[in-house]
């Protein structure tokens, strides 16, 4: 059994490499554990959200507390896994909770028709600031509470734009 | 002042291995059981609570969002806020499914699922279809009890012998080879 042998005088510097790579591999676990429960950075883009947020991108940081507790309330801008494509995250304003009435403008540009709508129980209504560049609930739909998994804090970048979202 | 040492000593230990955990169970894999029969008899074929399965739940799946028609999946419930469900997916986006009245197109981003027991089954007949954003982790295998996975029995019985074997080779005393 030659390998045993070969196996038995490199237990030194295997456990030596081990106690390395463990170091490493716990670091990577804190980092994991921080960014998806605790608080994380987040680089949004897009017109939908203008005037609140820039169109060329911006860094927010993220909380992923508060969605636990079901404490996202009216008005709080929240980080969504879009309901048409769950690689993309989406962020919105939440304006309905379940249970409330709502009514908006079908096409902001054509018409003046409005459409009257009653948020399911479990879901939310999602809306980006920016009514004319947006797609959000009006398009797909109140979406299930579940599916929000953070609430924008505060931005961080560009410097001169540091503070709260309002 | 030993104990005030050794109580920090476990709580690290504890807290590292807490970390680590939950990266694993987020990242990897992680073991739930199974409540209800609404999956019958795939899962739970008796109806007695203390006899629950337990599955493997793998999470690799959530990093391309890739299903295919058949898959079990644990999802988050879209009506009610904390809880989960298992159910199987028999719709995948752009696909026709035929419920009781008519016809409906599954959304894009959305899936179709039901449970394989139609009787009893909270499922898409009820909700709708559901986002795919909801689903955490796809189900691969039966874990508990042992009967219903006969290659986990014999895999843990192998491994057993094999590690014991490596042991004695190696001239680990025996008695800590249990404090591994």
């Amino acid at each position: 059994m030659r390998w045993l042998r070969y196996l038995n005088q490199w237990r030194g510097t295997a456990k030596e490499a081990f106690d390395q790579v463990s170091i490493v591999a716990k670091f990577l676990c804190l980092l994991h554990v921080t960014d998806r429960y605790i608080i994380s950075s987040t680089h949004v883009q897009g017109p939908s959200m203008l005037p609140t947020l820039n169109l060329t991108g911006d860094v927010i940081l993220a909380e992923h507390v508060s969605h636990r507790f079901g404490k996202i309330g009216l008005g709080d801008v929240a980080l969504v896994r879009s309901p048409t494509d769950p690689m993309k995250m989406v962020t919105k304003r939440v304006l309905g909770l379940e249970g409330h009435r709502l009514s908006f403008y079908a096409d902001p540009l054509v018409g003046d028709d409005s459409v009257n709508v009653v948020v399911p129980k479990g879901h939310v209504w999602i809306q980006g600031d920016n009514v004319h560049a947006s797609t959000d609930s009006r398009n797909f739909g109140p979406v299930p509470y579940n599916i929000i998994e953070g609430k924008a804090l505060l931005r961080v970048w560009p410097p001169r734009c540091f503070g709260s979202l309002r | 002042m030993g104990i005030q040492n050794l109580l920090w000593q476990v709580t690290k230990k504890a807290f590292t291995g807490g970390i680590i955990g939950v990266t694993i169970s987020d990242r990897c894999c992680s073991v739930v059981p199974v409540r209800g029969d609404s999956m019958s008899p795939t899962f739970n074929p008796q109806r007695n609570s203390y006899l629950d399965d337990y599955v493997l739940v793998e999470k690799f799946c959530l990093q391309d969002y890739k299903f295919a028609r058949g898959d079990v999946v644990v999802f988050s419930s879209p009506t009610h806020f904390r809880d989960r469900y298992i159910k199987r997916i028999v719709g995948l986006p752009g696909e026709w499914i035929s419920s009781s009245r008519d016809v409906i197109r599954v959304p894009e981003g959305h899936c179709w699922v039901e449970g394989d027991n139609k009787a009893s089954s909270l499922d898409s007949r009820t909700f709708g279809p559901i986002p795919l954003g909801l689903i955490r982790g796809r189900v691969t295998s039966v874990v508990w009890p042992p009967q219903r996975n006969c290659m986990l029995a014999l895999f843990m019985v192998c491994a057993f012998y094999i590690i014991k074997w490596v042991s004695i080779q190696l001239h680990v005393p025996q008695d800590s080879l249990w404090k591994l």
